[in-house]
């Protein structure tokens, strides 16, 4: 049997190497729809990871509460325009809710900021003590406010890689120097090591970080003492994130004394929301994939039925001596069937090279992040045996039934 | 010991859509072992059906037709192929060599379908080769070879099984006279050396010639059938007891 199907794969590369044009364009479909779906597949992970490396720089295991939209008048403002979240419920929820590891928060206002004889508009965040741990964000140079700066509402500030790179000339260390916000001056106490887009597409690095207790006192000027344009809480678990979700919910609802038919007034997102979105993108992306994939493997597939039903027609005289001489009806069905596999798993191989050579011309002309997975290849190798042999069934099975006296009188 | 083909009373009815077609009318024929035998007859006789009975491709609509003791008439096509593949070896008018593929691996063909290893394929094959004088062309493409040559592979492929039946049918109908006569001394010397039984369809009576027994069929019938030389001893002996 060993030697039967081996002879029986050799005799199809050697019927295929002969009509090289015609088996070439036979393959040609699943060539293509493997390697597009390869290379498109390739892409799709890239776009992922990247999106799920954004989605990290949030920081660890973040929840995020914004105020509600004031709609008391019947008019709503943007998110975050009530001032319904204060400096107090952020220290309570830490108190009343032990899965919550550490909560902070955080306010923010464009303004005007002078160094030297440059000026940018950039936002100003002030923030709590925590902020910096929960978001996961790390120094270039300098450090961290002291709790000296936060008790006295120093006067110090930390400068995102964007500020740094408008106003400071390059090569010249912006610890030390001297910064003006709303012409209060500032001394810069660390430069913030870069994060990149967030996952809704706007510069994190576009920032100084200046103490809440600063900011609330010596540039913002607030009028309810204690209000916060958002606060942060982080858990240990990434599972235990929507319980902490629900918990802050009740607290802050019994806290804000809403009856059970008010809205919230407050918005609470976690890390886990923000990715499932994503998650949901590339799930749409995924079904298209298959969509593809299927048609492109189909039109293959019948490509490779039509030439295999050609072959067997023009083959009819050498099935019929194939017959006389003992050939079984299975030893028939599974020359063909091998020939069926062998088109189609050529091509699927083929597919994948154009696949993978698809993806990578794709970094380097687009500059789009790809990842070849594994599993897609050994996929994709073993759909293109399979539509070998469904497509193969037919035309092996149609020359396994033909007579062998017709056969032979075949011209 | 049975004989190697005894047909009794065989009948083979075609449909050609409202038309019966009476191939073979109630036929009765028994061939020994060691026999050459050559089947005559115009065309439409009855005489292709016939062989295509006796070589297991067809199957009887009525009667008896048993070869080496096996009664055929009543087996599935996967048992006729193993039946054809152990017992039978074919000739045909058109060589019938699979194209583009070498002389040696045509002539392997029926023990590829026997399972045999690679290697015992090539060895028998090459000594089947070998036997009918093309020894050294197992490489040969059949574009490459004479049409005599060609036959020659052919006669190679039935005969690397050892078959107890050659069935040759009009293997002389597509080569000159020269390669005429090479063919039919190579089946007249595997009959007489090594006692191959041969059944020849042929309607050149100097190719009739060179067999023992000349079987006439017209229409769907035996019209003759005589000696025209000796009968095997094999017969005569057991004829004699």
């Amino acid at each position: 049997m060993a030697a039967f199907v081996w002879l029986t794969i050799m005799t199809a590369l050697r019927i295929l190497g002969r009509n090289r044009l015609r088996a070439g364009l036979t393959m040609l479909g699943i060539v293509i729809g493997v390697g597009a779906v390869i290379a498109m597949v390739s892409i799709g992970e890239g776009a992922k990871r990247a999106v799920q490396a954004q989605i990290a720089t949030m920081g660890t295991n973040v929840i995020i509460i914004f105020p509600g939209v004031t709609s008391a008048s019947g008019v709503r403002g943007s998110q975050g325009s009530a001032v319904t979240l204060t400096v107090s419920d952020a220290l309570e929820l830490r108190k009343r809710i032990p899965l919550l590891t550490d909560t902070g928060w955080s306010r923010r206002d464009v303004m005007q900021i002078v160094y030297g004889n440059k000026n940018w508009n950039g936002p100003i965040n002030g923030i709590s003590p925590s902020y910096l741990t929960i978001r996961d964000w790390s120094f270039t140079s300098g450090g961290p406010f002291t709790q000296t700066d936060l008790d006295s509402a120093a006067r110090v500030a930390l400068l995102g890689q964007t500020i740094v790179e408008n106003l400071f000339e390059p090569g010249e260390e912006p610890v030390g120097g001297v910064i003006r916000i709303k012409s209060v001056p500032f001394r810069v106490i660390g430069v913030l090591a870069p994060k990149g887009q967030s996952s809704q597409g706007s510069d994190q690095d576009d920032v100084i970080l200046i103490p809440f207790s600063t900011a609330e006192r010596k540039v913002f000027g607030t009028s309810f003492i204690g209000s916060v344009g958002a606060m942060f809480g982080s858990t240990d678990q990434v599972e235990d994130l929507p319980q902490a979700a629900e918990q802050i919910r009740e607290v802050l609802r019994a806290r804000h004394r809403l009856q059970t038919e008010q809205n919230d007034d407050f918005t609470i997102r976690t890390q886990v929301d923000i990715g499932k979105v994503q998650e949901g993108t590339s799930e749409t992306l995924t079904m298209m994939l298959f969509a593809i994939a299927s048609v492109s493997l189909l039109v293959g597939g019948i490509g490779i039925m039509n030439i295999l039903l050609v072959s067997v027609t023009e083959r009819t005289r050498e099935i019929g001596v194939r017959m006389a001489v003992g050939a079984k009806r299975h030893h028939i069905m599974m020359q063909f069937l091998i020939e069926a596999m062998t088109l189609s798993l050529v091509g699927g191989v083929l597919g994948i090279a154009l696949g993978i050579a698809g993806a990578n011309l794709t970094t380097v002309i687009a500059g789009w992040p790809t990842i070849i997975s594994g599993d897609v290849i050994v996929i994709a190798f073993f759909f293109s045996l399979v539509v070998g042999l469904f497509f193969g069934l037919y035309p092996a099975n149609k020359a396994a039934r033909l007579n062998p006296i017709e056969a032979l009188r075949y011209e | 010991m049975s004989s190697l083909i005894e047909c009794e009373d065989v009948w083979k009815v075609y449909r050609v859509g409202d038309v019966e077609v009476q191939a073979l009318r109630g036929l009765s024929l028994t061939i020994e072992r060691g026999e050459f035998v050559a089947i005559m007859g115009s065309s439409g006789s009855g005489k292709s059906t016939l062989m295509n009975m006796l070589g297991c491709l067809d199957q009887p609509t009525k009667g008896c037709y048993r070869l080496n003791g096996i009664e055929v008439g009543g087996l599935r096509p996967d048992e006729l192929a193993g039946i054809r593949n152990q017992q039978i070896g074919f000739v045909f008018q058109s060589f019938n060599l699979i194209p583009r593929t070498s002389a040696l691996e045509n002539a392997q063909l029926p023990l590829f379908y026997r399972g045999l290893s690679l290697k015992d394929q090539r060895a028998q094959a090459a000594a089947a080769l070998g036997r009918v004088g093309l020894h050294g062309r197992e490489d040969h493409y059949p574009t490459q070879l004479s049409g005599g040559q060609q036959q020659r592979v052919a006669i190679a492929r039935a005969l690397v099984t050892s078959p107890s039946l050659l069935l040759a049918d009009e293997p002389t109908g597509n080569l000159d006279s020269q390669s005429s006569r090479e063919i039919m001394g190579i089946l007249e010397a595997l009959n007489r050396d090594e006692g191959i039984t041969i059944i020849l369809v042929t309607h050149e009576v100097d190719v009739a010639a060179y067999t023992a027994r000349e079987i006439v069929i017209q229409d769907g019938q035996i019209r003759s059938d005589r000696w025209t030389k000796a009968r095997p001893p094999s017969r005569q002996v057991e004829v004699e007891i």
